[in-house]
């Protein structure tokens, strides 16, 4: 999940008693399963919501670029260089996808890359931890791709159009960038003792990171409560995380790996696996800034930012004296 | 071998391993921007222009490798032979430096490579003419968009302009080159399997012009082009250590499957 800890009205659900008309009309519109589009009228916190939601979802998969990045040039065949080339310029084009769904909703995109830059605005925690093998680029595939999988393929039915329709598109690449993910595990498991303990050492890392993608139980949660009432988050984070790991148990299994929980057991009664909480703590400060990677990934987007200033500048200036030579030629 | 002109041995393999070392080398390079591009669209941009040319270094090495029949791949070819083995001009292995640097030397090279690939789309051998055929729809989309990034840089901010300048200059002396015969050049040419290069700089010099000029910018005097890297006889310092990092894991872990 790329949206953790997404701050909501902070007020609760409202009752429809205390809605106001508009606020009654638009809450039948999603119970009923309309889609909200750029110009109806919608909550002013409904809107704030989305814009949290479908911006730390942006930055992250542009935050998301650089732990790949990291492997890109030591990818060790030109096929594996071309495929995680083709899977960055993906997570580059959702981002695309998902600043304009953003846009609409009357934010620019500068405004939210500022406010990423400045610590206002989040990106997912996982991007915090490193990338220290090759390994890592199938673990991140195959779990942390996982992971937002989860998460994404029920939102393509969120309220909001222009959200589900980006998420429409950006779940079919998610689901060629896990397998991909895999089989490089795949053949790391399958080959020398030596690259059977990168992958085995690329799970024990990633997988309680992964496990905290979903963010903390939200059970009690009220910004939770109003995201599912306003249809922007579909499933609670507990549900989904114990989908991800009934679903990667046993993908793991057949890679031969162990996953790095002891706790972890077949429950039949709940049909599920019980499993042990990642460390919450951790959590808490890789979000709060002090994860392994936060000032890095933080530093390399400012540099990015403030090196290609005067590349942005100037196609805009450049651009200005097109449309001033061609208004003087008419 | 695929490095240096040897008696008896295929002439495409010479002209494939140039073509493949170059395209890797300048693919590379460009990876390197990885998630620090001036802008989202300059990402996707040069993720997709390094994807292609990587895409085409693999043809071309995997052709350049069957030549040569002694049995190596392109990946054989990219991972296990060290610097003074590649035959790659030596614009494409200069370090990115800054935007500028990257854009410019992507012109460069782009405005070169249409002009070649259309020479090779004729060549006499079936799979050098197979190969540039899908190379140069790629390159055509990539001469457009450097060659018009370069014009509104050059024609941007002043300081834009400046840089761009400066990057010109230290760019421009590795363009002399792109249009260096040697004997297994004019081996294709009379063959009719590639065109000799320098039948090639009315063309692309004449369009390397008109882009500077719309650009604004003026190209530096040169009294000796920076040449050598074709021929093997010369690199820079900067491709031992770009390989370094490129090769570690099939070096670090010599015959694993990935």
């Amino acid at each position: 999940m790329y949206a953790q800890m997404v701050k909501s009205t902070g007020r609760g659900v409202k009752s429809p008693e205390e809605m106001t008309p508009e606020e009654r009309a638009f809450q039948a519109r999603i119970d009923a399963d309309e889609k909200i589009e750029p110009r109806d009228w919608m909550p002013d916190g409904y809107r704030k919501n989305l814009i949290r939601q479908i911006g730390q979802h942006a930055h992250s998969e542009i935050v998301g670029q650089l732990p790949e990045g990291n492997w890109i040039t030591r990818a060790p065949t030109l096929e594996r260089k071309m495929i995680l080339l083709a899977k960055v310029q993906d997570e580059a084009g959702h981002g695309l996808y998902l600043y304009a769904a953003a846009e609409t909703l009357g934010v620019s995109r500068d405004a939210m890359t500022e406010d990423l830059l400045s610590g206002r605005m989040k990106y997912s925690s996982i991007f915090n931890y490193p990338t220290l093998t090759w390994a890592d680029m199938g673990a991140v595939g195959w779990l942390v791709d996982g992971a937002a999988i989860m998460n994404q393929v029920p939102l393509q039915r969120t309220s909001y159009g222009p959200y589900a329709r980006a998420m429409v598109r950006i779940c079919k690449e998610e689901s060629f960038h896990q397998r991909q993910g895999f089989d490089i595990m795949m053949k790391m498991a399958q080959g020398s003792p030596a690259q059977k303990r990168m992958a085995q050492d690329a799970l024990n890392r990633f997988w309680y990171p992964s496990l905290m993608m979903f963010g903390p139980s939200d059970a009690t949660s009220v910004h939770s409560a109003q995201s599912m009432a306003w249809r922007i988050k579909i499933n609670s984070n507990d549900e989904l995380r114990q989908k991800f790991v009934d679903q990667t148990v046993p993908q793991a299994e057949y890679l031969g790996l162990t996953v790095p929980d002891d706790g972890l057991a077949w429950n039949a009664e709940k049909g599920g696996y019980d499993f042990t909480e990642p460390d919450w703590e951790e959590f808490f400060a890789v979000l709060k800034g002090d994860g392994p990677c936060n000032a890095e990934r933080l530093q390399a987007r400012q540099k990015a930012w403030d090196d290609g200033a005067w590349v942005r500048e100037g196609l805009l200036a450049h651009g200005r004296k097109r449309r001033a030579a061609g208004i003087a030629a008419q | 071998m695929v490095g240096g002109p040897i008696a008896g041995v295929d002439p495409v393999a010479i002209l494939a391993g140039r073509m493949g070392d170059t395209a890797l080398v300048l693919g590379h390079r460009i990876s390197e921007w990885c998630g620090l591009a001036p802008a989202l669209e300059e990402d996707i941009a040069l993720a997709n222009t390094a994807l292609d040319l990587i895409g085409q270094a693999k043809l071309w090495l995997d052709l350049a490798g069957a030549r040569e029949g002694l049995g190596r791949d392109a990946d054989g070819l990219a991972y296990l032979r060290d610097a003074w083995d590649f035959r790659n001009l030596l614009l494409v292995e200069r370090p990115n430096g800054d935007f500028g640097d990257t854009i410019l030397r992507q012109a460069l090279f782009d405005g070169w490579h249409v002009q070649l690939l259309a020479g090779l789309r004729d060549s006499r051998d079936e799979q050098v003419a197979a190969i540039a055929a899908k190379a140069s729809k790629e390159a055509a989309y990539h001469w457009q968009r450097s060659r018009e990034t370069v014009i509104a840089l050059g024609d941007g901010t002043e300081e834009s302009h400046a840089r761009m300048q400066a990057a010109l200059v230290r760019a421009w002396p590795f363009v002399g080159e792109m249009f260096e015969s040697d004997e297994t050049d004019a081996a294709l040419s009379s063959a009719g399997i590639a065109p000799a290069p320098a039948t090639l700089s009315t063309s692309v010099m004449g369009a390397f012009e008109e882009m500077l000029a719309e650009a604004t910018l003026r190209a530096p005097e040169v009294s000796r082009w920076q040449t050598g890297g074709r021929s093997g006889r010369m690199h820079t310092e900067h491709l031992g250590h770009m390989l370094s990092t490129m090769q570690w894991l099939q070096r670090a872990y010599p015959g694993c499957d990935w």
